[in-house]
């Protein structure tokens, strides 16, 4: 079974708390849930909605067509009316397109005027709803209870219980084990940091990014977390280093445009080579581009962003499981190696809610690399073996000091303008890039084991791109997919041995560049044969990525 | 005959203004000249030096031996002895234990004049001399360049300096029709010729000297030149004078450019023209702030969030920089879009004896439109991606929206997916035309060679040097030297490629970043790579030297 | 282990007023018995910026214009660290004026030394925020056209719960206020005067020497509106001393969980403390 809702209307209409209980609702019927917004830049007006779907599978993507449409204005009925499937239902209240036959008018809005809370009108559409798929009213009633303020949850679970009486139920959906959380990519990330320790982080507003913020902020003062939302993102990036550089677990993040302003500390975090996870949740540029919406076009960005070289791991996060423990385990790295981990998310993972095995705080480690104890005199730059110097926290040892400097320096950290020192400096640092070169995993592979189709893909597209590769291969298709997680330094192992024996290679990328492919071709010399480039905002479905591997295989 | 003089001493002896007579002094005597620079970031102390070497035939590169040491202090006899050629000299007051030294009287010279500030000059005199050129000519340049007040005393010190040996060469002086300039003059030179009328930036090593000599123009060329409170104002700025109609410009090093980032993504989605420069120097962060390198070129390739067109053109040498800045102009006005002009503090600082410049050979082609039919379209979407460009307040009844949002073609904030699409795709179109509009790299050396080096920017003259010495021993090596190199020009890279043995990638920076485009944009990779990142240019000798282990190792 | 602090040979040009600033410094945080590695020093870039390499503390050389931010970094990551911020007037009030603008709202508990000499020296002689309009410098050949910034008067106005001005001329002067900067439980500006004596021929050591006074012993810094004609008062004469103080909550105070807990630096880190979070996506 799969199932796909639309609630749509203006800004300030309700739809987030229709689609938040409805999400609910149906995962604790023990369904896998998927849900995507797509929201205007505005706070009033425009036309917002949320495509929810849901299944027994382990769904990722949006569907093209839907089973019901909730109308809550009449710009929804005509913006989403032809994705209804025949067998699909349009609902309304009686006021919205009253002359419209294809739409079932229900008397949402008078019953809610006779309960005495206008606002309570889309939880009656809710009752409506869910009893429309059998979802059975304890469990909706449970979550009224559990969500809304005690004041307002009375009228609700009125408004509800009325709301059941509207519709009669045409799918009765079987009541399954219920073992899953409800999650959307940002909160993920949020959770990773505060389970990884993060004790500083620090942002200035912006969308797509500002979920993240939010979060850790909600949780703060019950973790000892200080939340600084800053003047600008340049302050945030050299905040979140002091507050490294000083001892604690440090995160900053913002979408591609505050990013860029990001980018002159981010070279400073190289050379000082003070650890600092910095999450770019990117929305469609250049500049302000798209503030709601989706691509993923800061790639190669993130990959050169900073003057000079030094080494830096980039990760993209692929669905909100990936994006706890990816974060998790950025944290670890840098400090392992002492460099920036850059994590890149997008629009449509940030917002995309999804229904997941609650994760495993159990397995987690905290690996730290501080030293507690030093002998002689502390060199924060000291030259080592593998490049990366022992760490020590300023203050906790009597006589020794920690100088960091954004000069050329010495191993004390003092200035230099030493030909010899320069090198090694250069050398240390660039060895730690060799040794994360054995630190990326591999990207995820789908489908067939030795497919004649190989799709390369990285990050939020893995949802699409899992369920139309699994299709392709229901129907005998020869294909997989390489879903790149870890990506700079590239990791080209299974890159190499899936493409030898590949016919055709099909890069599928969320921007107008193809920015995978260049890379493929500089890290791997391998190049694609096809391109399906999408960069109108919108996040790929998973029909759409499926017809369009159809087309070019 | 070619000739090398070091002067070496601390930061506020005056080395700068000695370069810039002695340099002056040897090109009036008609020869070609080739001054390098190396100082230390402070403003006293240190060790600084400047190596001036001259021909009769033009030079590219400076010299690892030297045929005449100016020690003004002892340190600098200590740092640069084991450079001098046997038959060498060192002048100097401080006493030295050296066979060589020609010990400079300074104590009895000083009692002759007033002012004491004269030990620069008398080397000065010395240097003259030793190498038989006119003491007339020194006199001249030191009148045209030394403040009033101190000039009597500085013909004495010459002179003196002069009467002080005799002559080891009798040199000739020949007719004199070259200019002397650095990079940055140069530079700056071609924005003024270009018709820049606004020019922002804040100091940073080794773009400051822009800023100073364009300020310095500022009033007689009717510039606006503005010292902003931060590189982020900079650029902004700069896009907003661009957009009500002048030419602007601005620059900075590696890390200026990094705060630049934020607003290089607006010129994209704004398509408003824009010449920005990095003068590259020594990175991560502050690095060394008085060295050279060449390791932004990546990043000012990937700069800025989203997708946008954008060029990159690295400068080679002081013409290359002026004829290149001219024509970043036009470019920038005729696509409406961000050019990136990479330099470095090498080429910034060094300076050479060329020809004058051809000022014929610039044209100013604004690409704009004084009227317009219907209702103006900012982002009209074309079949070339350009869309026409009116100046905002000189057509009555239209006005001009730039937009940072998406927008339609009036620049109105849109979030419709298909018009979206049409935007994305005709800024992208703008690259067709872009491309067609490259410069394919120099080829120097032999044009089918062996052995195939692949450089860009300001390492071109030591490898041209490097790759002259290798031909005449019958080696069959070429270079394909860089200056546009963002659209990736591959047509000649491809031909030559194709024949050559071996590609050798020549890199002022530590991880072959010409060298991973050519990965990228083409089927080749580099086979050997001579990369150096310790602040300190490349020059002739150095990669010739490496050219030729190269080749022993095999 | 005693608080004596080292002092390492610096760059800085002969005759530069950073010298008696460093010497200022030493004996404050000596005198005040604070131990070298409980100091961290966060700089810019600038002549000033380099103190952290002259001087045996813990120091965060970072970007210029960019103190103010990790500054603040560090003092929130470690309560217990004493902060200091050492800049000059081109890092502080060019290149880093939003951060000091917002820097002074936190009222974060680190003390500030500006090193003012109202001039850029690394970069040879530009002018600087705080350079006097119609100046010749090396790059404003026909004189500064923008008037001069008042880092005072904004601290005044911003709200700065501690704003002093000092000479470098002035040693025993300087000390003291230092150590009441340090001690000041807030963001303290010293605005530090001093010459340079390559870029900066009319700022000179005479010049600031034949205009600064002390603040008279009757002067009342907690009186805003005194404070705010002393902070306009720069031309014949020049007042020094601290010119407003007042007892203000600090950033750190406003966070219950540092006020009355460890340095977050000591808290210990579990990832099952998270755990319980996942509650809320059931």
């Amino acid at each position: 079974m799969d199932y796909s809702l639309i609630v749509g209307g203006e800004a300030g209409q309700g739809m987030d708390t229709f689609a938040s209980l409805f999400e609910k609702a149906i995962k604790r019927c023990g369904y896998n849930v998927y849900a995507y917004s797509d929201y205007m830049s505005r706070i009033r007006g425009g036309h917002n909605f949320f495509n929810i779907r849901f299944s027994t599978e382990n769904i990722l993507a949006i569907k093209d067509n839907i089973d019901i449409l909730f109308a809550l204005n009449e710009e929804t009925v005509q913006i989403h009316k032809d994705k209804v499937k025949d067998t699909g239902i349009i609902i309304a209240d009686e006021a919205v397109a009253k002359e419209d036959n294809s739409i079932i008018h229900l008397k949402l809005s008078e019953i809610a005027k006779k309960l005495n809370n206008k606002r309570v009108a889309n939880t009656v559409g809710l009752g409506a709803i869910l009893n429309y798929f059998g979802v059975p009213m304890d469990i909706a009633a449970k979550i009224i209870k559990e969500e809304f303020k005690e004041e307002i949850a009375d009228v609700n679970l009125k408004a509800l219980e009325e709301g059941y009486k509207l519709l009669d139920t045409k799918y009765n959906l079987q009541i399954r084990e219920d073992d899953k959380i409800l999650i959307n990519g940002n909160e993920a990330v949020g959770l990773g940091a505060i389970a990884a320790g993060c004790k500083f982080y620090c942002g200035y507003p912006m969308t797509p990014s500002t979920g993240v913020l939010t979060y850790i902020a909600k949780h703060a003062n019950e973790y000892n977390i200080v939340v600084d939302q800053v003047e600008d993102e340049v302050a945030a990036l050299n905040m979140a280093l002091g507050a490294s550089y000083a001892g604690v677990r440090a995160m900053t993040g913002s979408s591609g445009g505050g990013f860029a302003l990001m980018v002159e500390a981010l070279s400073l975090a190289g050379i000082i080579e003070v650890p600092v996870v910095v999450i770019n949740v990117q929305r469609p540029g250049p500049a302000t581009g798209f503030p709601t919406r989706t691509e993923q076009a800061d790639l190669r960005f993130m990959i050169h962003a900073g003057h000079g070289e030094f080494p830096r791991m980039v990760m993209a996060l692929r669905d909100t499981e990936d994006a706890f423990y990816q974060t998790v385990r950025a944290f670890n790295i840098a400090e392992k190696y002492n460099i920036p981990v850059l994590l890149l998310s997008d629009q449509h993972l940030a917002d995309g809610v999804t229904s997941k095995k609650p994760f495993d705080l159990k397995n987690i480690k905290i690996e730290r690399h501080i030293k507690r104890h030093i002998e002689g005199e502390y060199k924060t730059y000291e030259f080592t073996e593998t490049g990366v110097s022992p760490r020590i926290i300023p203050g906790k040892i009597e006589g020794a000091t920690v100088l960091v400097d954004s000069d050329e320096h010495d191993e004390y950290g003092h200035i230099t303008e030493s030909a010899e020192i320069r090198i090694k400096m250069v050398d240390k640092r660039l060895k730690k890039f060799e040794l994360l070169k054995d630190e990326v995993k591999e990207p995820w592979h789908v489908g067939d084991e030795e497919p004649e189709n190989l799709v390369v893909c990285w990050g939020s597209t893995y949802g699409a791109v899992k369920e139309a590769v699994e299709n392709l291969s229901d129907e005998g298709v020869s294909i997989a997919a390489l879903v790149f997680g870890d990506i700079w330094p590239f990791p080209t192992r299974k890159l190499l041995s899936l493409s030898k024996k590949a016919k055709k290679i099909i890069d599928i990328e969320q921007n107008a560049t193809g920015q995978l492919d260049s890379l493929m071709r500089q890290e791997a010399l391998i190049q694609s044969d096809y391109k399906i480039l999408k960069y109108d905002g919108r996040p790929f479905t998973a029909d759409e990525v499926y017809r369009r591997i159809k087309e070019v295989i | 005959m070619d000739y090398t003089i070091l002067v070496g001493g601390a930061a506020g002896q005056g080395l700068d203004t000695f370069a810039n007579i002695m340099e002056k002094i040897i090109k009036r005597c008609g020869y070609h000249v080739f001054t390098y620079r190396d100082y230390m970031s402070r403003v006293r102390g240190g060790h600084n030096f400047v190596q001036i070497r001259f021909s009769d035939k033009e030079i590219y590169s400076f010299k690892d031996k030297l045929d005449l040491i100016l020690a003004l202090n002892k340190e600098s006899y200590i740092l640069h002895k084991e450079r001098l050629k046997a038959d060498g000299v060192i002048i100097s007051h401080e006493e030295l234990d050296e066979e060589r030294h020609i010990k400079l009287p300074i104590d009895e010279i000083k009692k002759k004049i007033k002012n004491h500030k004269v030990l620069n000059t008398v080397g000065m005199g010395v240097i003259l001399k030793y190498f038989g050129l006119p003491l007339n000519t020194g006199r001249e340049v030191l009148e045209s360049v030394i403040r009033k007040k101190y000039i009597e005393d500085n013909i004495i010190a010459l002179t003196e300096g002069y009467n002080l040996i005799e002559s080891k060469y009798e040199l000739p002086v020949e007719k004199d029709e070259k200019i002397i300039i650095n990079g940055n003059n140069a530079l700056a030179l071609g924005a003024i010729a270009a018709g820049c009328k606004l020019y922002c930036g804040y100091p940073m090593t080794p773009s400051t000297s822009l800023l100073t000599y364009i300020s310095s123009k500022s009033n007689e060329m009717g510039i606006v030149v503005d010292q902003v409170e931060d590189e982020i104002a900079a650029l902004n700025m700069a896009l907003g004078a661009s957009y009500a109609g002048v030419r602007a410009m601005t620059a900075s090093s590696g890390g200026g450019f990094a705060l630049m980032v934020e607003a290089l993504s607006f010129a994209g989605i704004l398509e408003v023209p824009i010449v920005i420069v990095n003068a590259q120097r020594v990175g991560p962060a502050t690095g060394m702030a008085t060295r050279t390198e060449q390791s932004d070129l990546r990043f000012v390739i990937h700069a800025g969030h989203g997708e946008f067109p954008r060029m990159v053109i690295a400068l080679r040498d002081p013409e290359d920089a002026f004829y290149q800045t001219a024509r970043a102009f036009n470019i920038a006005d005729k696509y409406q879009i961000p050019v990136i002009i990479l330099t470095d503090l090498y080429l910034a600082d060094y300076s050479k004896t060329i020809k004058p410049f051809d000022y014929n050979r610039i044209s100013i082609k604004r690409y704009i439109d004084r009227e317009v039919k219907g209702k103006y379209k900012k982002y009209e979407i074309t079949d070339s991606g350009i869309s026409k460009r009116i100046i905002p307040g000189k057509i009555e009844g239209q006005i001009v929206i730039g937009d940072s949002h998406e927008h339609d073609e009036y620049g109105h904030i849109t979030e419709d997916p298909d018009l979206r699409t049409e935007m994305v795709l005709k800024r992208m179109r703008k690259l067709e035309g872009l491309k067609e509009e490259l410069e394919e790299p120099w080829l120097i050396g032999d044009k089918e060679p062996e052995y195939l080096i692949v450089c860009w920017g300001s390492t071109y003259g030591a490898v041209k040097e490097a790759v002259d010495r290798l031909n005449e021993e019958g080696i069959s090596v070429g270079a394909l030297v860089f200056g546009d190199i963002w659209p990736f020009p591959t047509k000649q890279l491809m031909n030559i490629g194709e024949k050559a043995k071996a590609i050798i990638d020549v890199e002022q920076n530590a991880t072959a970043q010409l060298d991973s485009i050519i990965r990228e944009e083409t089927p080749f990779e580099a086979d050997y790579k001579i990369l150096k990142f310790n602040g300190r240019p490349f020059n002739g000798d150095e990669v010739y030297n490496r050219i030729k282990s190269i080749f022993n190792e095999k | 282990m005693t608080c004596k602090y080292e002092l390492y040979e610096p760059a800085w040009c002969p005759g530069c007023g950073n010298y008696m600033i460093r010497t200022a410094l030493k004996m404050a945080l000596e005198e005040l018995e604070i131990k070298p590695h409980e100091v961290v020093i966060v700089s810019g870039i600038g002549q000033a910026a380099k103190m952290p390499h002259y001087i045996s503390v813990n120091g965060f050389n970072g970007l210029h214009g960019r103190a103010i931010p990790p500054a603040i970094g560090v003092k929130m990551a470690n309560k217990e660290l004493h902060v200091i911020v050492e800049s000059g007037d081109g890092d502080t009030y060019g290149e880093g004026g939003n951060h000091f603008i917002h820097g002074i709202r936190r009222n974060i508990d680190i003390a500030h030394f500006v090193h003012n000499n109202q001039i850029y020296g690394l970069t040879k002689g530009q002018a600087s925020p705080t350079t006097a309009m119609g100046q010749i410098t090396t790059l404003q050949f026909d004189g500064v056209k923008v008037e001069p910034l008042n880092p005072l008067a904004l601290a005044l106005t911003m709200g700065a719960g501690f704003v002093a001005r000092g000479f470098s001329g002035d040693i025993p002067h300087l000390v003291a206020l230092m150590k009441e900067a340090i001690k000041y439980k807030g963001y303290a500006l010293v605005d530090i005067l001093q010459p340079c004596v390559v870029w900066n021929r009319v700022n000179t050591f005479s010049w600031y020497k034949n205009r600064v006074y002390h603040l008279p012993e009757s002067y009342d810094y907690t009186n805003k509106e005194e404070a705010m004609k002393k902070a306009l008062e720069f031309g014949d004469r020049i007042p020094i001393g601290v010119i407003y103080k007042e007892e203000k909550e600090t950033y750190l105070d406003r966070f219950d969980f540092i006020k009355n807990g460890p340095p977050l630096v000591d808290v210990e880190l579990n990832p099952l403390d998270a755990e319980k979070l996942l509650e809320e996506f059931r």
